[in-house]
C-alpha cells in the first residue's frame, strides 16, 4: 500500500518533471552548462577562485541593493543616512560591513584568480577572449571600488575625489575639461556624488555582469584550462584535438563531480567576509565631507594604497608620466598578453620569467602598500606640540642648547623631523645630528634649506639660530664623536666640540 | 500568399537539415527586403537623432565654460596684516541639496603694504587641504609632504607649482574673490596668476 503510493508520487513528480523539462529544456540547458565536461585535473583547489570570485559579485549586488534602499546619493544627505545605515537600522551596519568586507575579498580572490590563471598558462590558445574579459572585469572591479569608496561619503570620500581631479588635470590640453566632466561641473558638489552613484550602482555593475557573462560562456566554449604539465607546449594546430582528448578520456560533469571544492571554498569565502564584518565591522563613515574641517587626513583604501605611495615615492618630473602614460600602457600589455604569448610552455617551472614577475609584482606592490600604510612622506601635523623630546635629549644640556630645544619644537621642525623616532619621519632623525654635520654645516640647512628641507633664514633671528645649532651640535650618541670639518684639520673631538658649542661658530660663513 | 513564402520554408528546412547548397543567390528586390532596408535606414536616423540629446547631456559638464562669480569673504577687519587667516566661502555654483560641500575654505594673506594673496585649500599636487603654519610660516600637506612658502612658493616636496591663488578685489569694506571652481593644473582657475613656473 504505502509502496503503492511512493510509486505513484515518484511517478507523478518525474511526470511533472518532465513536462517542464519538455517546455523548458532544463536538462539540455543543465548539460551544456553546470553539467558540462572538465578535466578531472582541474577539480583542483588551485581552480576555486574564479567562482569565488563571482560569489563575491553576488554578495556585493544583493548588499549593494539593500544599502541603496536607504541610502540617499546627494552630497546634503549620504552621509546622514550611512550613520542611520550604522546606527539606528537594525543589521544596517552589518550590512555595510559585508558589503566593505565583500569588495575587499572580491579584490583579492579576483588578484589570486588572476594570478593562478597566469601562472598555470591559461591565457594561451585558445582561451584569448577568456583573459582579455577577465583583465575588463578586473578593471571594472577597481573602478566599483574606487567609486564605492566615494559612496562612503565622508572627508576620505571628499578630497579622494579632490586627488582623483588633480590626477585628471594633468592630462595634456583638455586638463579642464576633464576634470569638470569627472566631477559633473567646476567643483566637487551634489553633481559629482550623483555621478559617481550612478557609475557605481548602474553603470559599472551593468558591464560588469554584460563581461561576465562574455567569461563564462568563454570558458564553456573553450573549457575550463587543464592542469599543466611541463614539457606539454601548447601548439595552434593539435591544441583543440588534444584538449577533446583529456575531455573524453578523464572528462568529468563540473555538476555534480568537479565542483565540490568550489562549493567548500564558496562557503568558507562567506564565512569569511562574515567574520570580517563581525569583528572589524563596517569602514567609517570617519569625519563628515565638509571641506572647512582642513585637518583632514586623506588616504585611500588600501586597493589604492600603493597609487598613494608611488605619488610620493616618485622623482617629480615622473609623475604625469606615471598617472597618466604608463598605466594605460601596462594595461595595454596586460589586455594582450595571449597575443604575444600565445603558444609553447604552460607550466610555471617552465617559465621562470613569468614566476618572476609575479613575484615581483606582488613585492613592489605590497612594499609600496605597506609604505602608503605607515606614509613616512607625510608630515606629522601635530608633532610640534604633541611629540615629547626622550629624556637623554634634555639632559645634561646646557641653557643655551635648551634653547636651541624650545626652538625646535615651537618652529614646527618636529613635524618633519623625529628625535629618535618620535616625531615626523619626512626628514632625517635628529637624535645623531651632531655626528653627521658640523655646526657651520647645520647653520647653512637651517637658513638656506637645501635637498628637500625649505629655508628658515626669514623666520628666525640669529639668535634662535644660535641655540638650535648648539642643541643640533650637542646631539651625538654616546660614544660617538662630534662631525669634523674635513677642510680643517684634525683635533681632539672634545677640542672640537667645545670649539663647536662657541655661539659664534653658527654664525661661521656658510660656505 | 506571397511568392516567396514556400522559398523561405525551404530555406529552413535546408538549414536544419544542414544541406546549405539549396540557398540561391539573395531573392530579387521585394516588399520584404524593402521593408527591411528601409527598417534599416529609419533605426539609423533615429539611432542618430536619439544620440544627439544623450551625448550632449554626458558631454555637456567637459564643454561647458563655468564662470567665476565675485564672492564675499568677510570684511578685510578679519585679516590683519602680516598674518595668514583661514576664510571660509559659500561656492556661488551651490545647489540646495549640497550640504556643507558647499563651503569652501582658503588661505587669505594680507601682505604688509595693503595688498591680499588669496591662496586655494588644495595642495598643487593632488590637491589635499594644506595647513598654514605660523611658526615655521609654511603651509604643510597632509598627504605626501608638500610644503610652500607663506607666499605660496614651493618650498619643499612634490608639488609641481606654487599654491593657487584667487583673484580678489576690495569691495567697500569687504574682501572678494573670484570662485567657483576646484583648481587643477588643467584650470588653476585665475587668469591674472603670475605663475612663476616650476619651483
Amino acid at each position: 500500500m504505502i509502496a503503492n503510493a511512493k510509486k505513484k508520487i515518484t511517478d507523478a513528480a518525474l511526470g511533472a518533471f518532465g513536462w517542464l523539462d519538455d517546455r523548458f529544456h532544463v536538462t539540455e540547458i543543465f548539460e551544456h552548462t553546470a553539467g558540462h565536461h572538465i578535466p578531472k585535473s582541474t577539480s583542483s583547489w588551485f581552480y576555486v577562485f574564479g567562482s569565488a570570485t563571482l560569489l563575491c559579485l553576488i554578495i556585493q549586488l544583493i548588499t549593494g541593493t539593500l544599502l541603496a534602499m536607504v541610502y540617499v546619493p546627494s552630497a546634503d544627505q549620504a552621509y546622514t543616512t550611512l550613520t542611520y545605515l550604522n546606527y539606528d537600522i537594525p543589521l544596517g551596519w552589518m550590512l555595510r560591513a559585508i558589503h566593505y568586507w565583500g569588495s575587499n575579498f572580491m579584490v583579492a580572490i579576483m588578484l589570486i584568480h588572476m594570478t593562478q590563471v597566469y601562472l598555470f598558462g591559461a591565457y594561451k590558445y585558445p582561451r584569448e577572449i577568456t583573459w582579455m574579459s577577465g583583465v575588463l572585469l578586473l578593471l571594472i572591479t577597481l573602478g566599483l571600488a574606487f567609486t564605492g569608496q566615494v559612496m562612503r561619503f565622508d572627508e576620505d570620500a571628499y578630497w579622494g575625489i579632490g586627488i582623483g581631479a588633480s590626477i585628471t588635470g594633468r592630462s595634456p590640453i583638455i586638463g579642464g575639461e576633464a576634470v569638470q566632466m569627472l566631477l559633473g561641473g567646476p567643483i566637487i558638489n551634489s553633481e559629482t556624488l550623483s555621478r559617481f552613484f550612478a557609475l557605481h550602482v548602474f553603470v559599472l555593475p551593468g558591464a560588469i555582469l554584460a563581461i561576465i557573462v562574455l567569461h563564462l560562456r568563454m570558458v564553456l566554449l573553450k573549457g575550463i584550462n587543464e592542469w599543466p604539465t611541463p614539457g606539454v607546449l601548447v601548439n595552434r594546430e593539435t591544441y583543440d584535438k588534444h584538449y577533446a582528448t583529456i575531455i573524453r578520456k578523464e572528462g568529468i560533469p563540473f555538476t555534480p563531480h568537479g565542483i565540490g571544492k568550489d562549493l567548500i571554498a564558496g562557503a568558507v569565502v562567506i564565512g569569511g567576509i562574515l567574520l570580517c564584518a563581525i569583528i572589524f565591522g563596517p569602514k567609517g563613515p570617519l569625519g563628515p565631507p565638509d571641506p572647512t574641517m582642513i585637518d583632514a587626513h586623506p588616504r585611500p583604501d588600501w586597493a589604492f594604497m600603493w597609487i598613494f605611495a608611488v605619488a610620493a615615492l616618485m622623482p617629480d618630473w615622473a609623475e604625469t608620466l606615471a598617472f597618466l602614460v604608463i598605466p594605460p600602457i601596462a594595461i595595454a600589455f596586460l589586455f594582450a598578453l595571449p597575443f604575444y604569448n600565445n603558444t609553447g610552455e604552460k607550466h610555471w617551472s617552465r617559465r621562470p620569467f613569468a614566476v618572476l614577475t609575479v613575484l615581483f609584482l606582488y613585492l613592489s606592490l605590497g612594499l609600496l602598500t605597506v609604505w602608503g600604510f605607515t606614509s613616512p612622506w607625510s608630515p606629522d601635523m601635530i608633532a610640534w606640540r604633541a611629540a615629547e623630546t626622550p629624556a637623554p635629549f634634555v639632559k645634561a644640556k646646557t641653557p643655551l642648547e635648551l634653547q636651541g630645544l624650545v626652538v625646535l619644537q615651537q618652529k614646527q621642525c618636529r613635524n618633519c623631523h623625529a628625535i629618535d623616532g618620535i616625531g615626523g619621519k619626512r626628514g632625517p632623525d635628529l637624535a645623531d645630528v651632531g655626528s653627521r654635520l658640523t655646526a657651520p654645516q647645520l647653520a647653512r640647512q637651517v637658513i638656506q634649506g637645501g635637498g628637500n628641507m625649505p629655508a628658515y633664514g626669514k623666520n628666525l633671528t640669529p639668535y634662535e639660530v644660535d641655540a638650535l645649532v648648539a642643541y643640533m651640535v650637542s646631539l651625538h650618541p654616546p660614544g660617538t664623536t662630534p662631525a669634523l670639518d674635513s677642510a680643517k684639520p684634525a683635533v681632539y673631538p672634545e677640542e672640537n666640540s667645545k670649539k663647536n658649542a662657541k655661539p659664534e661658530a653658527a654664525h661661521g660663513e656658510a660656505g | 500568399m506571397t511568392p516567396e513564402t514556400p522559398k523561405e520554408t525551404k530555406t529552413d528546412a535546408c538549414c536544419q537539415t544542414g544541406d546549405v547548397a539549396v540557398v540561391d543567390a539573395p531573392p530579387p528586390t521585394t516588399r520584404r527586403h524593402f521593408l527591411f532596408q528601409i527598417g534599416i535606414a529609419l533605426n539609423v536616423v533615429a539611432g542618430a537623432l536619439i544620440t544627439v540629446p544623450i551625448l550632449g547631456y554626458v558631454m555637456s559638464a567637459f564643454v561647458k565654460k563655468f564662470d567665476l562669480e565675485w564672492t564675499n569673504l568677510g570684511p578685510i577687519s578679519n585679516f590683519p596684516e602680516g598674518e595668514i587667516r583661514i576664510a571660509n566661502y559659500e561656492n556661488p555654483y551651490r545647489r540646495p541639496w549640497d550640504g556643507e560641500t558647499a563651503r569652501i575654505p582658503c588661505w587669505v594673506r594680507h601682505v604688509p603694504g595693503g595688498t591680499f594673496q588669496v591662496f586655494a585649500i588644495n595642495c598643487t599636487h593632488l590637491g589635499c587641504p594644506v595647513r598654514w603654519f605660523a611658526e615655521s610660516k609654511l603651509f604643510m600637506c597632509p598627504c605626501h609632504g608638500g610644503a610652500f612658502y607663506e607666499n605660496g612658493d614651493h618650498a619643499a616636496g612634490p608639488p609641481p607649482r606654487p599654491l593657487y591663488t584667487y583673484e580678489y578685489r576690495v569691495n567697500g569694506s569687504n574682501l572678494e574673490i573670484k570662485a567657483g571652481i576646484l583648481p587643477n593644473i588643467g584650470n588653476p582657475g585665475n587668469p591674472t596668476e603670475k605663475v612663476k613656473g616650476e619651483a
